[in-house]
């Protein structure tokens, strides 16, 4: 009777406990720079909020999710200044969210990594390039949403070559992260079959960015910088740094089209993409923030949903659980490219088809049609496995 | 003797040339923003109607007399009159309609309205929204249990199936599905629920009423990677016996045991295949090829493709007038 009677109380503690629940809490952290690197086209000046707003609205979308499912996301915000220890931040961070979403250059993601590799907790890379970090630098605690130089280089020498403009005359930054680039686009040449008819470096001398007369000035300059080149079909610029890529346009020595860092440029996403349903994120993001979505906003949202996805999937709130589903090899996001995003196993990078864009339309969509792969065509952009450096510990 | 014979001649003679089966079409066409008529006589179009910006989601009155189109970009869904073949009146909507269901009576339309997470409540006779329902991100796919109890709607981004209760208006249930699910259907018999889900490649199979999955559909095509196979438009025969999955960029449309859930034979169409529909005596499905303009027509019994139709840029939807 007792045991009975004992057995009912319970049933009813869990029932009303049941009722009662609280919603499983999923915290996330953003960990960028503050300030924005300028921009020599002042319609392309990055706002902000860069990055930070596409999570924003991954989170509003995991919430709507979340309230079928009892669940409840937040972001917090950390914006690091100049001298802030960024393994502080991170270790911060990681106390209140079992991920962090992180806007950092390679160095201080390694960092911030290094910091929390004994918590566990898991970094997602929405803003840095180098292949460096999915190479020799790999972390098992890293998972990379941006693309590398070596795919965004391959998706645009997929196209070129498809279009049959072989010939291509590179033009370098004098800065480290063109020369990156520079290295992924000879790269790309070699792979796919166009020719490096001459390279030419574009030195940074300093100076201002934006002058009163400048317009008279860079049409002397550019035209004088890129004549008496070999035959060439396209020009092909890696400047990052943004020094003089945006120049060169309708300004070079023969009528030649521009691509890489300006003219045709692959991206991840951009403000002009809105096949495969795009159009409604697009439409939801500029409901909320009042401005286009960019690549980086893109990259924040999808490492952002990602989670989502993954939470919602496994039903739990616990990081290492979400983490161990990511991990799987069924796991895949929705993320408005036609299809299916994936990581790979190797080095936790996010498979995905790059569009070239013009600033105004999307032109293409890379991988290219005829560009064949044996597990996935979308491992046709980038280090593949066979090539990797990448032992994940 | 010989006149049985000319007898019997003529009536074969007219069982020939007499349409045996003379039904409408209409073809939403997404870029064009035409609808295509086609004629199963003869299968050719007949006429193309001009409707308002980004035609998707098309469906018959109960009464066979409007068809009814969402024009995404104009926030509304557009009425076209049968018998005069023209646009003669609209609905309101929500923002971007996409698709939508009516329920048996022909009394309320439900409306999924892509932009702001929500379904719209719209009564047909007054042309006046009359409820929103809150659901997931992106809602797609809509459709009506047989009994009218129960209203599907699908999200794209939340990937769920929410079960909404007409009388009361609320969400019941929400059943988590692959990713992207695009589209709903029930059985007539109402003993199973299909949803396709475009991303994750598969097509959930549902139990109503413990509102579970109880298995999925999955394709495998030789020559084919994963990726390119997005499952979207599906069709269930009355019996229950046959269905059909329109596998978008695959080119392909699945014939499935319904029973077993057993993929059992490919049909190639056209490029990039949507959504379909069947000739109200089942003996055609008609399907939409977006990328290659046209709809191409499988023959139920036969599981073949015997006709292709051009028609107007971006094929979405396709319906039939009932007789």
């Amino acid at each position: 009777m007792i045991r009975w009677l004992v057995a009912a109380i319970g049933l009813c503690v869990v029932a009303t406990h049941a009722l009662a629940a609280d919603p499983i809490e999923i915290g996330i952290g953003y960990l960028g720079h503050a300030g924005v690197k300028s921009k020599l086209s002042l319609v392309e000046q990055p706002s902000a909020n860069d990055g930070l707003a596409g999570a924003r609205l991954a989170i509003e979308d995991n919430n709507t999710t979340g309230k079928f499912l009892n669940q409840r996301f937040t972001l917090e915000e950390i914006r690091l200044k100049e001298d802030d220890d960024v393994a502080k931040a991170a270790v911060a961070l990681a106390g209140r969210n079992g991920f962090i979403i992180a806007d950092l250059a390679a160095d201080a993601l390694l960092k911030a990594a290094d910091a929390l590799r004994d918590r566990g907790t898991v970094l997602l890379n929405a803003g840095s390039l180098d292949d460096r970090l999915r190479e020799q630098d790999c972390r098992a605690n890293v998972i990379h949403i941006a693309p590398t130089r070596s795919m965004l280089a391959d998706a645009l020498a997929q196209y070129l070559v498809w279009k049959q403009w072989k010939r291509w005359l590179l033009v370098a930054g004098s800065h480290e992260p063109d020369k990156l680039y520079a290295e992924a686009l000879r790269r790309a040449a070699t792979r796919f079959g166009a020719k490096i008819v001459q390279e030419r470096t574009f030195d940074d001398t300093g100076g201002a960015r934006r002058t009163d007369s400048g317009v008279t000035l860079i049409q002397r300059q550019m035209p004088v910088f890129t004549q008496q080149a070999p035959a060439y079909d396209v020009l092909v610029a890696a400047d990052e740094s943004e020094v003089f890529a945006s120049y060169l346009p309708y300004r070079t020595w023969d009528p030649r089209p521009i691509a890489g860092s300006a003219g045709l440029v692959p991206l991840s996403w951009d403000g002009a993409h809105d096949q495969w349903g795009a159009i409604q994120m697009q439409n939801r993001f500029f409901k909320l923030n009042s401005r286009r979505m960019t690549a980086l906003d893109m990259q924040a949202w999808t490492a952002a949903r990602m989670i989502g996805e993954a939470t919602s999937r496994t039903n739990s709130g616990d990081p290492k659980a979400v983490f161990d589903f990511l991990k799987r090899p069924d796991f895949s996001v929705a993320a408005f490219k036609g299809q299916r995003l994936t990581l790979r196993d190797w080095n936790f990078q996010l498979r995905q088809p790059i569009l070239l864009v013009d600033g105004r339309m999307v032109v293409s969509v890379s991988p290219q049609e005829g560009f064949l792969h044996q597990v996935s065509e979308l491992d046709t952009l980038g280090v593949d496995r066979p090539e990797t450096k990448c032992k994940l510990r | 003797m010989w006149r049985r014979y000319l007898i019997s001649a003529i009536v074969l003679w007219l069982a020939a040339v007499t349409p045996a089966s003379a039904f409408i079409a209409y073809v939403s066409n997404e870029k064009s923003n035409t609808v295509s008529v086609i004629d199963t006589d003869k299968w050719v179009v007949t006429k193309t109607i001009k409707v308002g910006q980004r035609p998707r989601g098309i469906e018959f009155t109960r009464d066979g007399k409007f068809v009814l189109v969402a024009v995404g970009d104009d926030d509304k869904i557009e009425v076209i009159d049968a018998a005069s073949q023209r646009v003669v009146d609209s609905l309101p909507s929500g923002p971007d309609p996409e698709l939508f269901a009516q329920d048996a009576a022909g009394k309320f339309l439900y409306v999924a309205n892509e932009n702001d997470n929500t379904v719209s409540i719209v009564d047909l006779e007054k042309r006046v929204r009359v409820g929103d329902i809150q659901v997931g991100v992106e809602p797609e796919g809509m459709t009506l249990s047989p009994d009218g109890k129960i209203l599907i709607n699908t999200s794209e981004t939340t990937n769920m199936a929410h079960f909404i209760d007409t009388a009361t208006r609320q969400i019941v249930a929400n059943v988590l599905v692959d990713a992207r699910p695009r589209f709903a259907e029930f059985k007539h018999d109402s003993s199973e629920l299909w949803v396709s889900s475009e991303i994750g490649g598969t097509v959930s199979i549902i139990d109503p009423v413990k509102r579970v999955i109880t298995g999925k559909i999955s394709f495998n095509i030789p020559g084919l990677r994963r990726e390119a196979i997005q499952p979207v438009g599906i069709g269930i025969t009355r019996d229950g016996k046959t269905g059909f999955i329109a596998l978008g960029p695959a080119n392909r449309v699945a014939v499935v045991d319904a029973t077993s859930h057993a993929v059992t034979k490919y049909l190639l169409v056209g490029q990039r295949v949507w959504h379909m529909a069947f000739t109200p005596d089942e003996k055609y499905l008609l399907v939409t090829n977006g990328v290659s303009n046209d709809v191409s027509v499988i023959d139920v019994s036969a599981q073949k493709v015997i006709k292709t139709i051009q028609v107007g840029e971006l094929p979405w939807g396709i319906t039939f007038a009932q007789p």
